[in-house]
This record gives structure tokens, C-alpha cells and sequence, in this order.
């Protein structure tokens, strides 16, 4: 039975043979193509060509894609429908050879038998013509007349069998003589004898078993041209009355089997497009049982997300997804509610300061004013008691700066602070907090001196609150700048506008940079204050700053002083991205050491590549910080960090060549040890780096002109 | 310098230093603790100036600042223990000529009042005219097409001070020096609420103010005649 697995296809396989065609073809085509595509990706020519061919491809594609990215109710659809596809696939295979195998099967051993019996009572027939045509004694030509018809009998008393069911040929096994007419081909029914296949005639030619084969069985004749169909073959080889050889064909037409077939394919065919398309409908009702509250949450999450805190999921039922909805809710309930609580304690607190304020101020109002008054008095007490108003009097002004200092942090803390921003010149302001200052300055024996005010340096701010942060910083570096000169810088370039306020004190431990804007930091608890500042001072600073969308940020070196400076942006809505003046000033310890040798090597050739300074009638002033001041004041510093943190950048420039000269050089030289190595070591790297800025200041020069 | 004071205050040891401090420079003060009484007291006692408590019992004090604004413009300067803005705004809108927060030193406070006295120890016959307006400084009256307008005596002086030179635009600093009598008190808040309540008063169209004129990012003018 080898070929039994193709033959009752056989109808069909031309047609199958046309349709399977078409994608072969274009499979072939499209194998060449990625061949092609390879070839012309590897060679050189070719390839943005195909690069150019995929993105064409996939540009369409794209919207698909996303969708089965985003869609998980498509893609568990698209799934189970693949899925049950190969599962009927696979079930349809199989059923349809049970059937097919059981079908054959019994018409197989009908066909066998019917035959096994037909070539019995040919073997008798010629057996017993045989012993006739003996006792009988016939001539030869009788004989072969008899044998010629004997055939022709037999064939037909064999087809009579069963007319229709099967059909009978008789061929001899010798094919040269097919003209004679003892020994032609007979046939029933119309049969083509040619539709026994040549393997099976030489089988049976040359073997004495039974053969069988399935084939197409074709007829002649012209008065019923019926169709080819499939059919059963089963020969043997037989001797005829005189002893010839001849073949004889058993052909089981399989029309009824195919028909059978044919439906159950049918049938399967089309219950498993129903399967596939009901489970497809199924899968998505069931995932959109899933995902349409899925989605909801998804939706309604993001609407409490931006604000709408009242939203909430539709529960229905008791399910999981009910549970789901249910925990939501008690999220968004929960969530609303600690909001709510949020929202109530900060007003409870701006109302709380508002009140402590209110309550606080009018008894301290009534001590202040008699205090004034007794003060007014003392000369009428005695010494003991007159000193006791006076410090009656100084500790009351301490803690009225202390309560309003507190107050005011507090109102920062509650997010009570409002800004009142109109364009400001900080000229003003820096001239007004240094009238203000300098008395005191004067009592310390230091100067103040303002650098950077030939231009108008403008930004929207709060006057009152710029002003209050200047003067903080200007008194705090008199206050710690040990009678040396405290040197105001301005500054303005590319959206950002910059006061730095530089002293040469004590300065800044490490570290200490971060924390000189804590509350009530201190920088010795030991040292005595001579101004009554109130630990605040800073704190308020930074705050005012942030408030401004501006930076606070300190710098300083032990025995160098320190440097603190204010960024605001041009503009109120405007984000700060850099400071036109550097955190570390140009005459830092570090920086003058790095001013070294090198430097005044290739001062000269550096300075020629640099760009005229835009404004270079800049007043230069005595002192060591003075010429650095037209570079650092026209450039953004791009290192700066936002925030009231400090940052030591190293920032070398063109100009400190002067800078080594001047009225610190003594102790740093004295310490300039450990770190002048240091310096060296890394000089290369820098000047790489300064060469790099070099390159950038220009354009930021011409875009803050621009404006 | 004689002045009656009517000081409007709940909190009475507040009140009674104030008494002593105002005794004490020369004034006469009268008391009232209760917003609700603030305006009978203040009919009875006809002060030349009004030392106003913002937070009272009874009626607050921007309501009694209101109401006494409503039959007199007698000086109102007030006490207020909030230096935040909308507090300010609220109590200069209501009709206060100043403010001062506490606490406050006693000078501060005679300084303020003295200032605020101050004006009408200045007569002078002068007659000014500033757009369609004629201001008569002694009779301290204006007048627009022979109508008179009432001012209160600050927004007067604010009138007649940028109507004097209408050349000069006036800083808000200028103008708190020359209106108000401060010397360093930054807070610019006062000039712009009273700037705001003259315009109601006198231009035809506050928005489109033709009298005070604003000079962006510099203070004010006068408008042209």
C-alpha cells in the first residue's frame, strides 16, 4: 500500500498543484529578493537602498505595530485565533485520515476478495478449457478462435458481476503483438486499459501474486465521455486456454469514497472556520470583560493624577475585578483624604503664623515701646539700673529681628510667600544695601567696592526681597572680612543676571560651603558676634532666592575668604542654566597657583585667540580680584548647579597671569605645597577644558548682546 | 503741636502706652476698644488723627476705617500686627492714609503721626491746574468745570505734589518722601493703593488714567494741562 496516501487525492491534484503555484512562486521571489538585499547590503552600493526599502516597509507597518504594542485585547484575540487555528488544523489532519483510512479499508478488502475470486474462476475456466481442448483434440486455428473469445467471455462474465461497481481488463503480458487479435487488450465498461500504470503491469508481468495499485482510471468511448476518476487496480498474472500468459486487471472505481471524503473535508472544514472565528469572539468578550475595567482604572488613574480627586471606578458585582475597583477607590478615597489633611494643615499653619504674628507682635509692641521709654529715661537712674535698660533695649531689637526672621520663614514653610516681580536695575539695590552698610563697614575699617556696575543690569524681581538678600550678604562679609575690602561683583548674560559678593576673611572650612544656609548654623559657636544676626539671616536668603527661581550658592577657602553669589533669571518664567559669574572667583588660592608657570608661557598666544572682550573699558581696579573681572562677568558658567549648594569649579582663565601679585599672595604661597603638585599634574587637562570654553564664550557673548 | 488722637485698640496694656508715649509727646489721646463704639467715639471726640487697630472685636478695623472714611478725612493711620501684602492692600484700599507695623518704636510712631499732622500747618494761596482740574491749595479744594471733588487730605497732597511740577516724573520713593515724610521706608505698596484711589476719584476713566499719568518702570507725572 505505498501509495496510499496520495491516491484518493488524485481528483484533486492538478487543481491543489495550480493554487500551491502562486506562493511558491512568490516565495521564490521573495528569497531572492533578501538574497538580492544581502548581497547588496554587503556590497557597498546597495545598501541604503534596502535600508531605504525596509523603512518603506515598515513606515506603514508602524501604526500596527503600535496598536499590538498598546492593544492587549488584540493581541490575546490575534493569539487564541492563531492558536485554535493550528489546533483544528491538526484535528481536521487527523480526522480526515481516520476517515479516509477506514473508508479505503473496507473497500480494500471488498476489492480483494471480489478479485481473489475473479481470478479463481479464471484459473478454473482456462484450467477446464484446457482439459476440454485436450479431450477434444482441436486444430490450431480453432483453438486460437476459441482463445480469442474465450477472453472476450470471460472479461464479460467476470464484469457481470458487478456492473458499475468494478471493471474488468485482460491484457497480455507479450505488448509487441498487439495487433493480433487473440491477443489484444480486452476490456468492460469503456475502460482505457492504458490507465493501468506501467509499474504495476511489469509487477504482475513479472511476478505470480496478486498486485494492486491506486491509479486514475480514464475511458474511451465516445457515447459516454465520463470524467477520469480514482480508482482501485488489482492484477494477476494468468494463463489463458493455451497456456498464454495474460494479465488480468480488477479497476474498483473510488467515486463513492472521494464523494464521502470530500464532504467530510467540507464538513470539517467548515466547523473549523466556525470554531475559529466563535473562539476568536469569544476570546475578545472574555478580555474585554477584563480589560474594559482594566482601562477604566487606567483612565481614571490618570484623571485623579492630574487633580480631579473626586473621581471614581463604577463597581458592580463581587469579582475580582469588582475587588480591584473596590481597592481603587479605597486608594483615591484614601489618597483624597490625606490630600484634604495636607491641604488643611497647611492652611492651619499659614493661619497659625498669621495668628502667632498678630498675638505675639502686640504684647511685644507694648514692651518695645516702654522699653524705648525707660531707655529714654535712664539718665535719671543709677548706673545699674541704666544699663539694665539698655540691654533691656538691644536684646528687644535682637528678638524683634529674631520674630520677624522666624515669621518669615515660616511663611516660606507654608508656601505663604508671595513674589512681586517688576523689572528691577540691581545697580539700585546694590547701592542701596551698601548706603546701608557702610557704617558699619566703616567701624570694621573695610571698603566696599562695586564692580561690574557700567551697565544696567535688569531683571524682574522683588526689590524688597533682592534687597533684604543683598544687604544680608553684604553685612555678613563685613561682618567676617576682617577689615579687609569686600569687593561687590555684577554681572548679566544669556537670561541670568548675578551678584557676587567676595570678602577676604576668615573664610569657608570644606564643607562649610553647604551649610552656612542652615538655620541658626554657626560657623565657631565660640567666636563672639558683633552684629546681633540671628541665624536666619541665610536661611531666609536662599529661600528668597528659590522663590525667584534664582540660586544662592557659597564658596570659600579656609584663610581665603569667601565668596557668595546670587543668580537670578532675567525674567521671571525664564529657568536658570548658568551664572554670568564663576562660584569660585578668578583670585582663589587654587586658581592663582594654577596661574603659574605654564600660564605665562602661552598667556600671550591664548590671549590672541580669545575674542575681544565685549566690553573691555571695564574699570580695573587695585587689588587682586579686579582683572579677571571682564571674563567672568561676560560668560555664563556653564558648571554652575542649581540650588544653594557651593561647588568648587575649577575655572581657569586668561587673565590670572596678573593675578599672582597682590595682597594674599603671602599665605598662599605658604600653603600652596600638596596642592601646587596637585595643580600640575592636572594643568593639561585644564587648559584642554579652558580651550573648549574659550571656544563656547563667544556665541554666548553675541546671543547676551543680541538681546 | 497740639492733636486730639483717637486710638482704636482692644489690647489695653497696647493702649495704654500708647497714651503715655502720645501724652508724652504732646497729644491728647482718647480710647476706644470696641469697633463697634470706634465710630460714635470718634463723632464725640472730633480727633485730628485716627490710631487704628486692624483686628478689633466687634467690627474689624478695616470696616470702621471704612465708615469713619465715609463722613471725614481725618488721617487714619493703622496698626497692624501683618506686613503681608493683601493685609496692607486691604487696609490702605479701605481708606488708611498709612500704616505701621508691629512692633514699632515709639519714634517711629510720633514721626508717622507728625507727618501726617503736618499738612495742614501749610497755607498757602496757590491755585494749580492739572488736566482738566483746578486745585485751590489753600481752600483745599479741587474742582473740575466749577463740580468739586472730595478728596481726603493725603490723596490732596498727593494731587498737589505731582501738580506742582508736572514737568517731573515723581519716583515712588519721591513720592513717599514729599506726601508721606518718610526718609528710608521702601514700601511702595502705599504709593500705588493711593495713586489707585485718587484715579478713582478724579480721572474719567480710571483705566485710562489722564491726570496721574504712569511712567513705566519710573513712578508718576501729572498729565498734561
Amino acid at each position: 500500500m505505498t501509495g496510499g496516501g496520495a491516491a484518493p487525492k488524485s481528483g484533486k491534484q492538478g487543481g491543489r498543484m495550480g493554487r500551491a503555484a502562486g506562493p511558491g512562486r512568490a516565495f521564490v521571489w521573495f528569497a531572492r529578493l533578501v538574497r538580492s538585499g544581502r548581497l547588496l547590503q554587503d556590497g557597498s552600493p546597495g545598501g541604503p537602498v534596502l535600508r531605504l526599502l525596509v523603512r518603506w516597509v515598515r513606515r506603514p507597518l508602524l501604526p500596527a505595530v503600535r496598536l499590538w504594542r498598546r492593544n492587549i485585547q488584540l493581541r490575546v484575540v490575534v493569539t487564541t485565533l492563531l492558536m485554535s487555528l493550528g489546533v483544528v488544523l491538526l484535528l481536521g489532519i487527523v480526522v480526515i485520515g481516520q476517515v479516509r483510512n477506514g473508508l479505503l479499508e473496507a473497500k480494500e478488502k471488498a476489492a480483494q476478495s471480489q478479485a481473489a475470486g475473479g481470478f479463481t474462476v479464471a484459473k478454473e475456466k482456462a484450467d477446464a478449457s484446457a482439459a476440454i481442448g485436450g479431450r477434444d483434440g482441436d486444430s490450431g486455428g480453432g483453438k486460437t478462435q476459441n482463445s480469442v473469445n474465450w477472453r472476450s467471455d470471460l472479461v464479460e462474465q467476470l464484469a457481470s458481476g458487478g456492473p458499475g461497481a468494478f471493471n474488468v481488463v485482460a491484457l497480455s503480458t507479450d505488448t509487441q503483438d498487439v495487433a493480433s487479435t487473440s491477443r489484444a487488450p480486452r476490456v468492460s465498461g469503456g475502460v482505457d486499459f492504458s490507465s493501468v500504470p506501467a509499474d504495476l503491469r511489469s509487477a504482475v508481468a513479472q511476478g505470480t501474486g496478486v498486485y494492486q495499485t491506486y491509479a486514475k482510471i480514464s475511458y474511451t468511448g465516445a457515447t459516454e465521455a465520463r470524467e477520469p476518476e480514482p480508482g482501485l487496480i488489482i492484477g494477476k498474472r494468468l494463463n489463458d486456454i493455451d497456456g498464454n500468459a495474460y494479465e488480468l486487471y480488477y479497476l474498483f472505481p473510488l467515486t463513492q469514497e472521494q464523494q464521502s471524503l470530500n464532504l467530510v473535508n467540507g464538513t470539517i472544514a467548515t466547523a473549523g472556520l466556525f470554531v475559529v472565528v466563535l473562539l476568536g469572539a469569544i476570546a475578545w468578550l472574555v478580555v474585554r470583560q477584563v480589560v474594559t475595567p482594566v482601562r477604566m482604572a487606567a483612565g481614571i488613574a490618570e484623571r485623579l493624577s492630574t487633580g480631579r480627586l473626586q473621581e471614581r471606578m463604577k463597581v458592580t458585582g463581587e469579582d475580582d475585578i469588582a475587588r480591584l475597583g473596590e481597592a481603587f477607590n479605597k486608594m483615591a478615597q484614601n489618597l483624597q483624604l490625606k490630600i484634604q489633611q495636607l491641604e488643611e494643615l497647611s492652611r492651619m499653619q499659614r493661619r497659625f503664623v498669621s495668628d502667632v504674628s498678630h498675638e505675639l507682635r502686640t504684647p511685644l509692641t507694648t514692651v518695645r515701646m516702654a522699653a524705648d521709654v525707660i531707655h529714654e529715661a535712664r539718665g535719671d537712674f543709677d548706673p545699674v539700673t541704666a544699663r539694665s535698660a539698655e540691654l533691656l533695649g538691644d536684646q528687644l531689637d535682637r528678638f524683634e529681628s529674631l520674630l520677624s526672621d522666624l515669621l518669615e520663614i515660616s511663611r516660606f514653610d507654608a508656601g505663604a510667600a508671595a513674589l512681586e516681580a517688576e523689572p528691577i536695575d540691581l545697580r539700585d539695590v546694590v547701592r542701596r544695601v551698601i548706603g546701608g552698610a557702610e557704617p558699619l563697614a566703616e567701624r570694621k575699617g573695610s571698603r566696599i567696592r562695586v564692580v561690574g556696575d557700567d551697565q544696567p543690569v535688569v531683571a524682574e524681581a522683588d526689590a524688597r526681597r533682592v534687597e533684604r538678600v543683598l544687604r544680608n550678604l553684604v553685612v555678613n562679609a563685613v561682618e567676617h572680612g576682617e577689615g579687609r575690602d569686600v569687593v561687590v561683583r555684577m554681572g548679566a548674560a544669556g537670561g541670568a543676571v548675578a551678584v557676587a559678593v567676595r570678602d577676604y576673611g576668615v573664610g569657608l572650612k570644606p564643607g562649610e560651603a553647604t551649610r552656612v544656609f542652615n538655620r541658626f548654623w554657626r560657623a565657631d559657636p565660640a567666636r563672639a558676634r558683633t552684629t546681633g544676626g540671628t541665624g536666619l539671616g541665610l536661611s531666609i536668603a536662599v529661600e528668597d532666592a528659590r522663590l525667584h527661581g534664582g540660586w544662592l550658592q557659597a564658596w570659600g577657602e579656609p584663610g581665603g575668604g569667601s565668596q557668595f553669589r546670587l543668580t537670578l533669571p532675567r525674567t521671571a518664567d525664564e529657568a536658570l542654566r548658568g551664572s554670568p559669574i564663576p562660584l569660585e572667583p578668578e583670585d582663589s588660592r587654587r586658581n592663582r597657583e594654577r596661574a603659574g608657570a605654564p600660564e605665562r608661557k602661552e598667556g600671550g598666544q591664548r590671549l590672541s585667540s580669545v575674542p575681544a572682550q565685549p566690553r573691555p573699558d571695564r574699570p580695573v581696579l587695585p587689588g587682586a580680584a579686579s582683572p579677571a573681572v571682564g571674563a567672568a562677568a561676560a560668560a555664563v558658567d556653564p558648571a554652575a548647579l542649581p540650588g544653594s549648594g557651593a561647588r568648587v569649579v575649577p575655572r581657569p582663565s586668561a587673565e590670572r597671569h596678573t593675578n599672582s601679585s597682590g595682597r594674599r599672595s603671602g599665605d598662599s604661597s605658604g600653603q600652596s605645597g600638596p596642592e601646587g603638585r596637585d595643580t600640575a599634574a592636572s594643568g593639561t587637562d585644564d587648559e584642554k577644558r579652558e580651550k573648549h570654553e574659550r571656544h563656547g564664550a563667544p556665541d554666548r557673548e553675541d546671543t547676551v548682546r543680541g538681546r | 503741636m497740639k492733636g486730639r488722637v483717637l486710638v482704636v485698640d482692644d489690647d489695653t496694656a497696647l493702649a495704654e502706652m500708647l497714651g503715655i508715649v502720645l501724652r508724652g509727646e504732646g497729644f491728647e489721646p482718647s480710647f476706644v476698644a470696641d469697633g463697634d463704639k470706634a465710630l460714635a467715639a470718634f463723632r464725640e471726640t472730633k480727633p485730628d488723627l485716627v490710631l487704628l487697630d486692624l483686628m478689633l472685636p466687634g467690627r474689624d478695623g478695616i470696616e470702621v476705617c471704612r465708615l469713619i472714611r465715609a463722613e471725614s478725612g481725618v488721617p487714619v493711620v493703622m496698626l497692624t500686627a501683618k506686613s503681608d501684602t493683601v493685609d496692607v492692600v486691604v487696609g490702605l484700599e479701605s481708606g488708611a492714609d498709612d500704616y505701621i507695623v508691629k512692633p514699632f518704636k515709639p519714634k517711629e510712631l510720633v514721626a508717622r503721626i507728625r507727618a501726617r499732622l503736618r499738612r495742614s500747618e501749610e497755607p498757602a494761596p496757590e491755585q494749580l491746574v492739572i488736566g482738566d482740574l483746578v486745585i485751590d491749595v489753600a481752600g483745599h479744594s479741587v474742582k473740575r468745570d466749577g463740580q468739586s471733588i472730595a478728596l481726603t487730605p493725603l490723596e490732596f497732597d498727593l494731587l498737589v505734589a505731582l501738580a506742582r511740577k508736572p514737568w517731573q516724573v515723581f519716583t515712588r520713593e519721591v513720592l513717599l518722601e514729599q506726601v508721606w515724610g518718610y526718609r528710608h521706608a521702601a514700601d511702595t505698596r502705599l504709593v500705588n493703593v493711593h495713586v489707585q484711589r485718587l484715579r478713582s476719584k478724579v480721572e474719567k476713566d480710571p483705566e485710562r488714567p489722564e491726570i496721574v499719568v504712569t511712567v513705566r518702570g519710573v513712578g508718576y507725572k501729572a498729565g498734561p494741562s
